[in-house]
């Protein structure tokens, strides 16, 4: 299956959730936002929202600015 | 020094100077510049994750949320989407409400879009949002963004990045007065003494990131910066005295030593 990850086509063997997204790319969930379809998951909501074929989901970090 | 803290929607700052984390050459001159300038908000901006190089470091990684209050930015966009997008991207990852708030309007100058973040305003401020928006030397649009909601206002002193000091005192002076809620010079800063004049100019605050990051030394500037911006409140509160066009002699006419 194929979403869309951070502006890019990315493919997944299966449905993940937002949690087990962040395992597989070996991103620390803490500091990251995530959104999926356009929506704000909360961190609370990683292990309970499901990444599905033709989602849409950007992640998210802080980087020097001004 | 006596206390004179600023406070924004309640938060209490003890500096007046709120500092950038970009353009640094790496994350230890960051951290000591950020030591130097005494400041304890630093705006962060955000950005999609690198997803093919997991190797780089994370910025939070060198900043101490004990010490920083984080200002989470929507630099880069241009329209009030974008921005509220990413503000709310922001508060997520900071989990803070508080945004200095950009929708840019033209590339070359990165002149805000003040209809459009009148808008993005409006609609965050709804959403609980503390909005700290960056916005032209402008006190029509200034009042307008207190209106909608602003927990301050943020007139840029010159183009962001340009270094060029307050090119326009007057506006600046009068958007301080106009103002109900806290004024921060945002951008233009390019050394101390435009730090302290924009002080001088009575407004709560200076907010800067090139003029420390991009200088030789910018632990050092980062120290000029605090002492800038320090002397210009100082002498603000002062009352500077009246200027005149000719000289009043300092020394007293009685009494001189004269003819023979």
């Amino acid at each position: 299956m194929r979403i869309t990850l951070n502006g890019d086509p990315y493919d997944l063997a299966e449905p993940l959730t937002i949690a087990q997204l962040l395992a597989t790319l070996d991103i620390d969930p803490r500091g990251v936002a995530v959104e999926h379809n356009l929506s704000i998951v909360k961190h609370v909501g990683f292990d309970s929202t499901e990444v599905r074929s033709g989602d849409q989901v950007e992640i998210v970090n802080f980087v020097g600015g001004g | 020094m006596h206390s004179d803290p600023l406070v924004i929607a309640g938060k209490t700052l003890s500096s007046r100077l709120i500092v950038g984390t970009g353009k640094y050459a790496n994350y230890q001159v960051m951290q000591r510049a950020h030591a130097a300038s005494g400041a304890d908000m630093i705006t962060v901006a955000v950005r999609r994750v690198n997803l093919t190089d997991r190797s780089t470091e994370s910025l939070l990684d060198h900043v101490d949320r004990k010490q920083y209050a984080l200002l989470p930015n929507t630099a880069g966009c241009y329209t009030a989407d974008d921005a509220i997008r990413t503000a709310r991207l922001g508060r997520e990852a900071g989990l803070s409400e508080w945004v200095k708030l950009e929708v840019i309007g033209d590339e070359r100058t990165l002149f805000p879009d003040n209809a459009a973040l009148l808008e993005a305003t409006r609609v965050l401020v709804q959403e609980g949002f503390v909005v700290l928006p960056y916005t032209s030397d402008d006190p029509v649009i200034c009042r307008q963004l207190e209106d909608a909601g602003a927990a301050a206002v943020m007139p840029l002193g010159a183009p962001i990045g340009s270094g060029l000091g307050i090119q326009n005192r007057n506006n600046i002076q009068i958007i301080k007065e106009f103002a109900g809620v806290p004024v921060i010079v945002d951008a233009g800063v390019g050394t101390a003494s435009d730090a302290a004049i924009a002080m001088e100019l009575g407004v709560d605050g200076v907010l800067m990131n090139t003029a420390i990051a991009a200088a030789q030394d910018p632990v050092a500037m980062a120290e000029a910066m605090k002492l800038g911006v320090v002397a210009g409140r100082k002498a603000y509160l002062a009352g500077r005295m009246p200027r005149r066009r000719y000289a009043t002699a300092s020394s007293p006419p009685e009494g001189l030593v004269t003819g023979r």
